[in-house]
């Protein structure tokens, strides 16, 4: 089997603190090819952007220690230079922020902020980088983008601004996108064009995606394959429908328990999860989601407590849980079933 | 833009006209009469009402002050001095001079002390205060920020002293503080003026360091310096471009006000160094009871501040398109 187009292996990203060190992300590994979207899941300070800041290195390196091994189309990136992180960056693989008017500069024009990126890589003139420009925003989706060109970002309404974010990241075609909850801010219905206009551009280039959201909705609408995490840990990992339909990890059924329905009968109650996030100072013994999770008692021994659950994964498919395949049957079946196409 | 300068134009206008006003009547609140005081030893009530006369002063206050702001646009008459053309502001009580030439006289060593300081300041303050800001939490960003902050509590009549001393009496590497016009000697003018530039600039200098490092801290963790950063610009590039132009707003609305305030006579300075500025004309004009010098001394010093604050927000705009002038 080739290697990967994005390959991840036992990252380890941690942040010295006045309070001592934050093991935000704790050994997290999957590879992503390319045209393929992984969707990572996971409740706030679970670990998904600190992952993907790391993926485009723009973690601060004063407090910030990084180990592991984060290969793109066979390049280290972990240990790769400043230098050649600028040329990546924006370029080969690029990202989208979830709030697009906190993350567009508000003293250059739209049309400036996309030209900088592609001239900055391709060397382009000015006229030939507003062309381009006009030519990201048209695609897009922005009316008359030769006269929005020159607008101000906060002249832009949120859908725009986040059409235009995405324009900025692709205008150089990068062959990686890391969406960071994109769509998070906005209203249903522009989320739902925005997602549309994910897939078109990655249909039409090969993009891979990654896309990180706490919305499970979303996962089931755009991703492939999903990527749970908990903790700085990824606790379960399978195919879109797999996940979604027989999840193998208490936190992932969790999650969908969490998660609303429109199917079936409205007065059902939500059954959140109890707790909150773990203190990734002073992270939970053993399995992470243990003092959270309503099945711990069931495996004997007390071992949710004292042992880390191991990861296997077979066939790109696995969970850390100490609970047994057959208690997962038993003990799940009588929570909501998900449901996805 | 016209119309926020209209706009803003006629309002300086109102607030120096209510400041002159305030100046007019406080003046006359003061126990002592300026008449009485210019009429001598003896003094009969009819030169006394001479002088009152003389000095234009014989007049209810309104009237007084009416003649006054007349004056400022169509001149004045006075029986002993003669015409005055307008913009009149007067003459002076004490050395019977016209106002505004007095004023004309030493507005020049009062700018130059504010512009070269502020030069000085300027460039050393947001210099380090950036320095400070990359090397955050390093050994330099701890010299920078302690330093500074001894530096801004520091006293001119005390540091400008120390330094006469020290620089120029001790030392001899530096020229005793005079004011040379920069017009007959510009080299003159630089030495003259350099002492007291280096010893106002260190207490702005600290301030300047203190809110550079602050604004630069703040502005290079904002989203859009991530995102600069996400593109591929280089390090440098995003420093400058990005995070420096979120933080100068708030360091250039700082700057705008010390600059008037500054060319309004910076007062303990000139005190310290005796350099003929306007400081040292509001001094005397007060200590004297010279209303007319006094009023226009303090209407120079507020149309300063006035001014540069309506600049300051022109600035602001071009700076960051959020804001519109109305």
């Amino acid at each position: 089997m080739s290697t990967p187009f994005l390959s991840v292996r036992d990252l380890r990203v941690h942040f010295s603190t006045h309070d001592g060190v934050v093991k935000a992300v704790d050994g997290l590994s999957f590879d992503l090819e390319k045209g393929r979207t992984l969707g990572i899941v996971g409740e706030s300070g679970s670990g998904k952007s600190v992952t993907n800041m790391a993926i485009l290195g723009l973690h601060d390196p004063r407090n910030t220690t990084m180990d592991g091994e984060i290969l793109l189309d066979g390049k280290e990136l972990i240990t790769a230079g400043e230098r050649e992180l600028e040329e990546l960056r924006g370029n080969k693989m690029s990202m989208i922020f979830q709030d697009a008017l906190a993350s567009l500069s508000p003293y250059h024009t739209i049309g400036a902020q996309i030209a900088e990126t592609y001239r900055k890589h391709t060397g382009a003139s000015k006229k030939e980088a507003r062309a381009r420009a006009v030519e990201m925003l048209r695609r897009v989706g922005i009316p008359q983008p030769d006269i929005r060109v020159d607008d101000y970002p906060h002249q832009f309404s949120g859908g725009m601004r986040q059409r235009a974010m995405i324009a900025m990241a692709l205008v150089c075609d990068p062959e990686l996108l890391i969406a960071d909850e994109p769509t998070t801010a906005l209203d249903v219905t522009v989320q739902a064009q925005i997602m549309d206009l994910l897939k078109d551009l990655q249909q039409e280039f090969g993009t891979a995606i990654i896309f990180i959201t706490h919305d499970l909705g979303v996962i089931a609408d755009i991703a492939d394959d999903v990527l749970v995490m908990y903790g700085g840990r990824c606790v379960e990992k399978g195919s879109k429908k797999e996940v979604l339909n027989t999840p193998e990890h208490p936190y992932t059924l969790g999650l969908l328990g969490s998660m609303p329905s429109l199917d079936g009968p409205v007065d059902v109650p939500l059954s959140p999860i109890p707790g909150a996030p773990p203190s990734l100072l002073n992270p939970p013994s053993g399995c992470r989601f243990h003092p959270r999770c309503s099945f711990a008692e069931q495996v004997p021994g007390g071992l949710c407590s004292t042992e880390r659950p191991t990861l296997e994964i077979t066939d790109g498919r696995g969970s850390a849980c100490h609970l047994t395949p057959g208690q997962k049957r038993e003990l799940f079946a009588d929570h909501a079933p998900a449901r996805t196409n | 833009m016209l119309r926020f300068l209209i706009r803003r134009t006629l309002g300086a206008a109102v607030i120096l006209l209510i400041i002159s006003a305030l100046v007019f009547v406080l003046f006359y609140a003061a126990p002592r009469d300026p008449a009485r005081i210019a009429c001598g030893k003896v003094c009969t009530p009819e030169t006394l009402a001479l002088v009152k006369k003389n000095l234009g002063i014989d007049h209810p206050l309104p009237v007084q002050y009416w003649d006054w702001l007349k004056g400022l646009f169509v001149g004045r008459d006075y029986t002993s001095f003669g015409h005055c053309d307008a913009p009149c502001l007067g003459y002076s009580f004490q050395n019977r001079e016209p106002v505004l030439s007095t004023i004309l006289d030493r507005f020049p060593a009062t700018i130059s002390l504010a512009l070269g300081s502020s030069v000085v300041f300027l460039v050393f303050g947001i210099g380090t205060g950036m320095l400070a800001a990359v090397k955050q939490g390093k050994a330099l960003d701890k010299v920078a920020s302690s330093a500074s902050l001894i530096a801004s509590s520091m006293q001119i009549y005390v540091v400008g002293v120390f330094a006469t001393y020290l620089l120029v009496d001790q030392l001899h590497w530096l020229d005793r503080a005079n004011y040379t016009p920069f017009t007959s000697d510009p080299v003159g003018w630089a030495q003259g003026l350099l002492v007291p530039w280096l010893v106002l600039s260190l207490i702005f200098t600290a301030n300047y360091t203190r809110m550079t490092r602050s604004q630069m801290v703040e502005s290079m963790s904002e989203d859009y310096v991530r995102t600069a950063r996400a593109k591929g610009l280089s390090r440098r590039t995003v420093f400058f471009r990005f995070a420096w132009r979120g933080a100068m707003g708030p360091i250039i609305t700082i700057f705008g006000l010390d600059l008037g305030t500054l060319l309004g006579g910076a007062i303990i300075t000139e005190q310290t160094f005796s350099i003929q500025g306007l400081g040292r004309l509001s001094v005397k004009a007060v200590s004297t009871n010279d209303l007319p010098m006094l009023l226009g001394v303090v209407l120079v010093a507020a149309a300063a501040i006035v001014v540069f604050n309506i600049v300051v927000d022109a600035v602001y705009a071009l700076i960051d398109p959020r804001v519109r002038l109305a």
